[in-house]
């Protein structure tokens, strides 16, 4: 019941140094630090290359935004990764008849659906977020493949590839632009908006939020709407820097972006969410992927590194929660 | 203790129902509470309290009976319908947000937004100012909250209940209804609560107390209403009873008991 408010002692700054919030920046230097050592003549350690992980990084981080918000609500969206493949299919099919603006919406159309459909069924069949995703994702894959026949669409349309993949505005690559302002969309929206703040009142106390008379099902239907938004944007991006469009595209990409956020210092169980944490994770992801990559290491290894570090990340968001 | 008998009523329940399917949780229950009272609602597990305390606060309506505020009846179909007629509940498990903290919680869906038109638009919230405001209403009540800032977690259960209190009173509701506020905590913090309870009463608002703790009836009530198997059965001013009395209306033992009081 008493707090006594004096000056800070010594291990007061370290108890404030040590919070798991911020874990995230202590890994990112450590990985950072150890693969400048292990790789300073491969030119591991240089801006080019950091760009180069930014921009090949760019569509998980936008998913890694977009699944916070579903996070948020307590939901988890395990479609993100079909959705990349569909939104960049339907963005490509729909390139070859209409012009850049409709293919785009278009494609971001299909991800709103998606998003729909997920939010509509979890709240009327009332099933765990998880296994509705896993279903969608199964028919979402089946669509692309099928749509697809298998084959890459290739996309020739200059527009479409220097707006999404490999343009520079101002020096500075798009991918980097598109990057930054969906995290700093995710971050106003999350921290500063009064959307965010009923998603995560809903993430926190699903009872408390209906008896002050929040709309819990809609909420929860627009963080899942706007996690497949985003992850429609991811696949145009995709889309934008390979210049085509194939049904695997993603389709790795759900375990590393749950790393990613889950590193970040989100809990996977709604109600807390980091932007800049999961911004910094799949930036971390993108950082560890690149420097194994210049180490030698297979994708193989690459893909049990990601498992670890997932791990890892839920191992420690879980003694923190048995903590609080 | 008992204060002025002719006040204005502000809160009448007539002969309210409520059934689960073949479960008659409520069988008709009456009463009234006047402004600035403290009524306690008692009755042995299974009389219907938490039920009758959801029909009040709009989370599930009556099947019959009427809820009338200041002589007008309401339709009261929604927590929100409750809100506006100026009945605010501070449920049995606190209805807050543990990872928020306290303005947070204290203006959970009732935020303040920025004066900006455009940002006002988006939804900008504007955090000075209910940090501000928050700041007003619980020096109202002599708040024993730490920080404003501080993350509901971090709070011990007295803490809580007086976040939630003061939640229900910084909206100007008339009427507050509490269930079980003082069931999780300690004597000292239940001590607390009581006189959290006094003291909005003395600013005029009626307060509807749930509680099987009779100590804690015949500290703060002024009247208490007896429900005995989905009835309201007695309904006696607190001087004029005593511990044992009022635990042979709970269960039965001594017949029904109306006072002309009500
Ligand atoms: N949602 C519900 N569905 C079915 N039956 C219910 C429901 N809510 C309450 N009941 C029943 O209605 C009756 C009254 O319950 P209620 O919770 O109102 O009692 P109470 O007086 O609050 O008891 P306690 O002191 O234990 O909190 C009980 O028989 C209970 O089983
Ligand atoms: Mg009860």
């Amino acid at each position: 019941m008493s707090t006594t408010t004096s000056s800070l002692t010594r291990s007061d700054w370290a108890a404030r140094l040590l919070k798991p919030q911020y874990f995230i920046y202590y890994m990112f230097m450590l990985v950072l630090a150890g693969f400048a050592l292990f790789l300073n003549d491969t030119g591991f350690f240089s801006l080019a290359n950091f760009m180069n992980i930014v921009r090949q990084t760019a569509p998980i981080t936008i998913m890694a935004v977009g699944l916070s918000f579903a996070l948020a609500v307590g939901h988890i969206d395990l479609s993100i990764g079909s959705v990349v493949a569909l939104s960049a299919i339907v963005g490509a099919i729909l390139l070859q008849y209409v012009g850049v603006p409709l293919a785009i919406a278009g494609a971001l159309l299909s991800g709103v659906l998606v998003g729909l459909i997920n939010g509509f069924l979890i709240e009327r069949l009332k099933v765990s977020s998880l296994l509705i995703t896993l279903g969608t994702m199964g028919i979402i894959t089946g669509i692309s493949r099928q749509v697809s026949g298998l084959e890459s669409i290739p996309i020739i349309d200059p527009l479409f590839r220097s707006l999404l993949g490999n343009g520079d505005l101002l020096g500075v690559p798009v991918l980097l632009w598109w990057t930054l302002s969906f995290a700093l969309i995710g971050y106003l929206v999350m921290n500063k908006l009064v959307f965010g703040r009923h998603l995560l009142a809903v993430g926190g106390n699903p009872e408390a939020a209906r008896a002050m008379g929040l709309r819990t099902e809609n909420i929860r239907i627009k963080a899942l709407v706007m996690c497949s938004l985003c992850a429609a944007i991811a696949g145009l991006l995709y889309a934008g820097r390979m210049a085509g469009a194939r049904y695997t595209l993603g389709e790795a990409d759900l375990l590393t972006v749950i790393a990613a956020v889950a590193i970040g210092g989100t809990s996977l169980f709604g109600g807390r969410v980091s932007i800049i944490g999961a911004v910094i994770g799949s930036w971390l992801m993108g950082l560890i992927n690149n420097g194994l990559i210049l180490s030698g290491f297979s994708t193989d290894e690459q893909m049990i590194t990601r498992g670890l570090i997932l791990i890892t990340a839920v191992a420690i968001g879980a003694r923190e929660a048995k903590n609080a | 203790m008992l204060r002025n008998e002719l006040s204005q009523t502000i809160l009448e329940v007539k002969e309210i129902t409520k059934r689960f399917g073949g479960v008659e949780a409520l069988r008709g229950v009456s009463f009234k509470v006047n402004k600035g009272e403290v009524v306690g609602l008692l009755g042995d597990n299974g009389a219907g309290k938490s039920t009758l305390v959801r029909c009040i606060s709009g989370i599930h309506p009556p099947d019959e009976g009427e809820i009338l505020i200041a002589g007008k009846a309401v339709k009261l179909d929604s927590p929100m319908d409750a809100r506006k007629a100026g009945i605010e509940t501070v449920f049995q498990d606190l209805a807050i947000i543990p990872e928020f903290d306290v303005v947070q919680n204290l203006y959970l869906n009732r935020e303040i937004l920025s004066t900006n038109p455009v940002l006002r638009w988006l939804g900008w919230l504007d955090a000075k100012a209910m940090a501000k405001r928050s700041q007003k209403s619980l020096n109202r009540l002599s708040s024993r909250i730490p920080s404003l800032s501080e993350k509901i977690v971090n709070l011990s259960g007295g803490q809580r209940q007086a976040v939630a209190i003061a939640r229900a009173v910084s909206w100007g509701a008339e009427i507050v209804i509490m269930d079980e506020p003082t069931a999780a905590l300690g004597v000292e913090q239940s001590a607390q609560v009581n006189e959290l309870i006094k003291l909005i009463s003395s600013q005029g608002v009626a307060v509807l107390l749930i509680s099987h703790n009779m100590q804690h009836i015949m500290e703060t009530c002024d009247r208490a209403v007896v429900l005995y198997q989905g009835r309201s059965s007695a309904d006696v001013a607190i001087r004029d009873v005593d511990k044992n009395a009022l635990v042979s209306l709970i269960t039965g033992a001594s017949g029904s008991l109306l006072a002309e009081s009500a």
